[in-house]
């Protein structure tokens, strides 16, 4: 069947092209279509019957008409996969952008990724150290987890991924991460930046990127994360790879789902989004852990722009419930000029309690993180009393909060871009700020970590 | 029309199939690879099937086979410790098949056929015996007795019934009408187990968790609703439930949640002792995972897949707990899977049969007599995960109008780290009136006060908060002053609760009660002390207050509590002397 044309379109509607009988075709088959001025486009099936089949057309249906024709080509998406993808730069549908030669190609897998049974997954347990005090001591991020950045536009979320790209690396062994890097509708000037950065600290030889520029097809954006991910996964679990998947903006990604959705006349649910958003972005979160037996491992770290700030709104709503966590970029600590501008109060990372303590991090890193925390909330609350009562009205212990949580922001959350803090370090900071309130307000501290942690108690 | 038809369309996971007779409900095998699928619309000669696996590279033309059966289970020994997916294939013996990711077209037996399992009749020849009646046991783990019992609607006399070691499909009772009977009987999922009548409940679920059992209990047999936005604890609380509650059977359903949290109770549970028989808990527990990525509509059956094995434990007369987390996440994929039939939608695109759905299912819950006359009961508890927090979503409020206890998790409390983030404001529950009795004849007979008093002290301070709020706590009067440091020891010592440490986890109801006696008695003497010229500051700060309410992370509280209320008793005396 594969070879024969068609020339059998009756509508074309947004990025989808329907045909009328044709053979059988396969769901998710991919298609060709040769324009009459001779250029070509791909597709994939979107629905099939006898009578009529639907095409979602990857790089947009302008210059389609009734006379293109279309040729099936008997298979689902594929990715041709190769220890060479390392280094590459591809487009958004997989092919070489970097002006290098073809992937020679030493399997092909299918790009919608089965599901990893969770019988076989072996449960994440190591602590990589990110060198940003905020994400280390109170969202630790950890080796197979997926923890998004919920930020929102005009944020410095780039920075922060490439800070953790160049910074990230496992405290208990030297093996390093290989990046993988999709872009999902950003600006020239966005990627231009990942890249440059990449190229400059030589993280690039050691990276694959997939691009779909803001100016790329947007139905192309839906399988350019799959890509990465296969790629991943082909690194991962058959070359042993760990490996650190970066994805901007997921965003794009699900305006892109909701544009399909529209030109198929689906019911809608929230905001216009399509009924099966969750579903749709788990098989792109799920694709992240380690498994039993393999060595390699998929730790992701999707950046996602909240639309109006609002992390209710459906976008960070569903990948708060898939994925282990989240890191919320705060417009009000970057408007005070602190970077990174992580606010932890609504930051979690589900991974952390089992993960820090003596043998990973630091014995005393559960209760000097809770104790951070709980300072710095109380703290804050207390800004918003200050407001109406005044500064006086404060009791002792009132006032000492405040004070910590002026320092919390200038000293513990604020660090520079190429500032590398280990977790002793930032530990050891977190001892030197709480030493500022008076140990007995201090009740979530172990007694036996006070002696031999905190700065006037330390017995040296 | 034939048993077989042909694939005429295939959208997403739904196809419709042509020349298929079928009805509805029924299990199809599609395509060439045989995915299985369920019949869920006929439409003159067409029927709609929705497929329990990926779709991709299925054509138009393909057979499709009817099996002529409805979805079932396949409920005999075996089910404990065992791992399933959706439509109850075992996960671990997928692996074995397929290796580490899931892939298509493989079937698996429910219970394992070969392992051989030691039957013990306790009928005998002659007897009559009719459907729901244990005809034998095996023990199943070191904990659980399963009883074999006569499959529902089949009666009649034992010709023959012998014991020994058989495999589960293995004939081990024989009826005169040749009617031959083995360990496993199968059960279609969308059709609740017969049993006699249904009675009020009257024992609680104690779970160890102190807002929930003293506050807000759950009856046996009852049914509770978690809504809650994401990080504000669902999960975590649903594990401590599965970990702590008195049932004597847990089936826990991971409906469309993360892979790595059932990995995680993977690992977990075989470590983990039940704090009532002091065996390991996976003794007792079923687990069905269908992770978010997942095929979706595998995901729709398996909250059905998981109430019929707990209502075939009911049968057996043991005390079943159910935990589905999450139910929003069954509402979504009935709603992917009727927004592809093009139904006409209900509320936010969800189904118009939702809230009835969701009835039925939380209907399944329940204390009843089974067939043989025993007292059995499933109990519910299912997570609600609502978009944005926000529960006047249909989810939420369908499932509010069933359930009778209402545990609502919090993000201002989850944020302050406050766990377990239960909202004792807005939380209800219906069942204290009917549990009363038991708390007055198993704990104390002023059980019912003491828990007034505590749920007022909390009422009042939501008061006097707004007015702090806004002039501070010093411009209160002593004794509200004093109301307010009481109401921060019930929230710091008593709801406060952490589900990770080994004895804190965990409180038995008679500590619970005594832990809130505690409370009281230190508001008694502290107005007692200030009204005798005491300052509140030496009141409320005396050291045995906080030891008494740091003793709770070390053993044998229950013998020491008295001890330290007296100590502290003494000290404020003392303070009010000073003066």
């Amino acid at each position: 069947m594969a070879g024969k044309e068609y020339r059998t379109i009756t509508d074309v509607k947004g990025p989808l092209v329907f045909l009328n009988k044709t053979e059988p075709v396969a769901f998710g088959e991919i298609v060709e279509l040769r324009l009459n001025d001779g250029s070509m486009k791909n597709g994939q099936v979107l629905d099939t019957s006898d009578d009529m089949v639907v095409v979602q057309v990857f790089e947009g249906t302008a210059g389609v008409d009734r006379t293109t024709g279309v040729k099936f080509l008997g298979d689902v998406f594929k990715l041709p996969v190769s220890k060479d993808l390392i280094g590459r730069i591809l487009d958004g549908a997989g092919r070489p952008r970097d002006g290098g030669p073809e992937i020679i190609a030493e399997g092909n897998a299918d790009i919608i990724g089965a599901a990893i049974n969770p019988y076989a997954r072996q449960s994440p347990h190591d602590f990589i150290q990110t060198g940003i005090s905020a994400i280390d001591c109170c969202t630790t991020l950890v080796r197979g987890q997926k923890l998004p950045i919920f930020s929102a536009s005009g944020l410095p979320h780039n920075d922060i991924a490439l800070q953790i790209a160049r910074q990230a690396k496992l405290t208990a062994s030297d093996e390093e991460f290989i990046v993988v890097f999709c872009a999902m509708g950003i600006t020239a000037e966005e990627y231009n930046f990942f890249r440059s950065d990449l190229e400059r600290t030589g993280a690039l030889e050691n990276a694959v990127l997939f691009v779909n520029l803001a100016d790329d097809p947007a139905v192309e954006r839906l399988i350019t994360p799959r890509l990465a991910l296969t790629a991943a996964e082909y690194l991962a679990f058959e070359q042993d790879y760990h490996v650190l998947v970066i994805y901007t903006d997921v965003t794009n990604y699900c305006d892109a789902l909701r544009q399909i959705g529209a030109a198929r006349e689906e019911v809608p649910g929230r905001r216009g989004y399509p009924g099966y958003m969750y579903t749709d972005l788990a098989m792109l979160y799920e694709r992240a852990g380690l498994v039993k037996g393999k060595k390699g491992s998929i730790t992701q770290f999707p950046i996602l722009t909240m639309p109006g700030d609002d992390i209710t709104h459906p976008i960070p709503d569903l990948s708060g419930y898939i994925t282990e966590g989240q890191i919320v970029i705060s417009r009000e600590l970057h408007g005070s000029g602190i970077y990174p501008p992580i606010n932890v109060l609504p930051s979690l990372s589900r991974l952390m309690g089992g993960t820090i303590g003596e043998k990973t991090t630091r014995e005393d890193h559960k209760c000097v993180s809770d104790q951070m925390y709980a300072a710095y909330a109380q703290g804050r609350e207390l800004r918003g009393l200050v407001a109406i009562v005044g500064e006086d009205a404060l009791n002792e212990r009132d006032k000492q909060l405040l004070s910590f949580s002026g320092l919390f922001e200038d000293k513990f959350l604020r660090q520079d871009r190429y500032e590398d803090r280990s977790i002793d370090e930032t530990l050891d900071l977190c001892w030197n700020l709480m030493s500022n309130i008076e140990t007995k307000y201090l009740v979530r501290l172990d007694q036996q970590w006070i002696d031999k942690y905190h700065p006037n108690d330390k017995k040296e | 029309m034939s048993e077989n038809g042909q694939i005429y369309r295939i959208s997403g996971p739904v196809v419709t199939a042509i020349g298929l007779d079928a009805k509805m409900y029924d299990v199809v095998r599609v395509g060439d690879e045989g995915l299985m699928g369920e019949v869920i619309e006929l439409h003159g000669e067409k029927a709609v099937i929705q497929v329990y696996e990926d779709t991709s590279g299925v054509r138009p033309g393909e057979p499709v086979i009817n099996t002529g059966l409805t979805l079932a289970v396949q409920l005999g020994p075996g089910l404990l410790t065992q791992i399933y997916d959706g439509i109850q294939r075992p996960l671990p013996v997928m692996q074995e098949k397929m290796g580490t990711f899931i892939t298509r077209g493989v079937d698996a037996d429910g219970l394992d056929q070969e392992r051989k399992w030691t039957f013990e009749p306790v009928a005998k020849k002659g007897d009559k015996v009719e459907g729901g009646q244990t005809i034998g046991t095996v023990q199943e783990t070191e904990t659980i007795a399963h009883k074999i019992m006569i499959p529902p609607k089949m009666s009649g006399t034992i010709k023959s019934i012998k014991g020994g070691d058989f495999t589960v499909s293995e004939t081990v009772c024989t009826l005169d009408d040749g009617t031959e009977i083995a360990m496993m009987q199968k059960w279609p999922v969308r059709t609740p187990r017969p049993y006699m009548q249904k009675y009020a409940p009257d024992t609680p679920l104690v779970t160890g968790m102190r807002i929930l059992d003293f506050l807000f209990p759950l009856a046996k047999g009852g049914a509770a609703g978690i809504p809650g936005p994401f990080g504000s604890g669902k999960t975590v609380t649903q594990q401590s439930l599965a970990k702590y509650s008195d049932a004597q059977i847990v089936v826990y359903i991971g409906c469309g949640e993360r892979g790595n949290e059932m990995t995680e109770v993977l690992d977990e549970f075989p470590h983990l002792i039940d704090p009532n028989t002091g065996k390991p808990l996976m003794n007792r527990t079923v687990m069905i995972a269908n992770t978010s990525n997942m095929p979706v509509a595998a995901r729709e059956a398996s909250v059905y897949t998981g109430i019929t094995i707990a209502e075939y434990f009911r049968d057996m007369g043991y005390d079943v707990a159910l935990m589905a987390d999450s139910t929003s996440r069954w509402a979504e994929a009935m709603r992917e899977i009727s927004s592809r039939l093009e139904e006409m939608p209900g509320e936010e695109g969800y189904p118009a049969y939702l809230s009835s759905r969701l009835a039925e299912f939380y209907e399944r819950a329940g204390r009843v007599e089974t067939l043989e006359g025993e007292d059995g009961s499933v109990t519910v508890i299912g997570a609600v995960s609502p978009p944005g927090g926000d529960i006047s979503e249909p989810v939420s409020q369908g499932t509010l109008r069933i359930v009778k206890v209402f545990w609502g998790l919090d993000a201002p409390l989850a944020r302050q780290r406050h766990f377990p983030a239960i909202n004792w404001l807005n939380s209800y529950s219906l069942y204290p009136q009917s549990l009363d009795q038991w708390f007055k004849d198993n704990i104390a007979a002023d059980f019912p006060e003491i828990r007034t008093e505590i749920s007022s002290l909390l009422q009042v301070e939501a008061e006097l908060q707004e007015i702090v709020q806004l002039v501070g706590s010093d411009a209160l009067p002593i004794d509200q002053q004093l109301t307010l440091e009481v109401a921060r020891m019930i929230r710091e010592y008593f709801l406060q609760q952490n589900a990770f440490h080994e004895i804190d986890a965990y409180t038995g109801v008679e500590q619970q009660y005594l832990m809130a006696k505690a409370i009281l008695t230190f508001q008694t003497e502290a107005k007692n002390a200030i009204e005798a010229g005491g300052l509140l500051e030496d009141v409320v700060n005396v050291p045995a207050r906080s030891d008494l309410m740091r003793a709770r992370f070390e053993g044998d509280y229950l013998t020491r509590i008295e001890g330290l209320v007296a100590e502290m008793t003494k000290e404020i005396a003392a303070a009010a002397e000073e003066n």
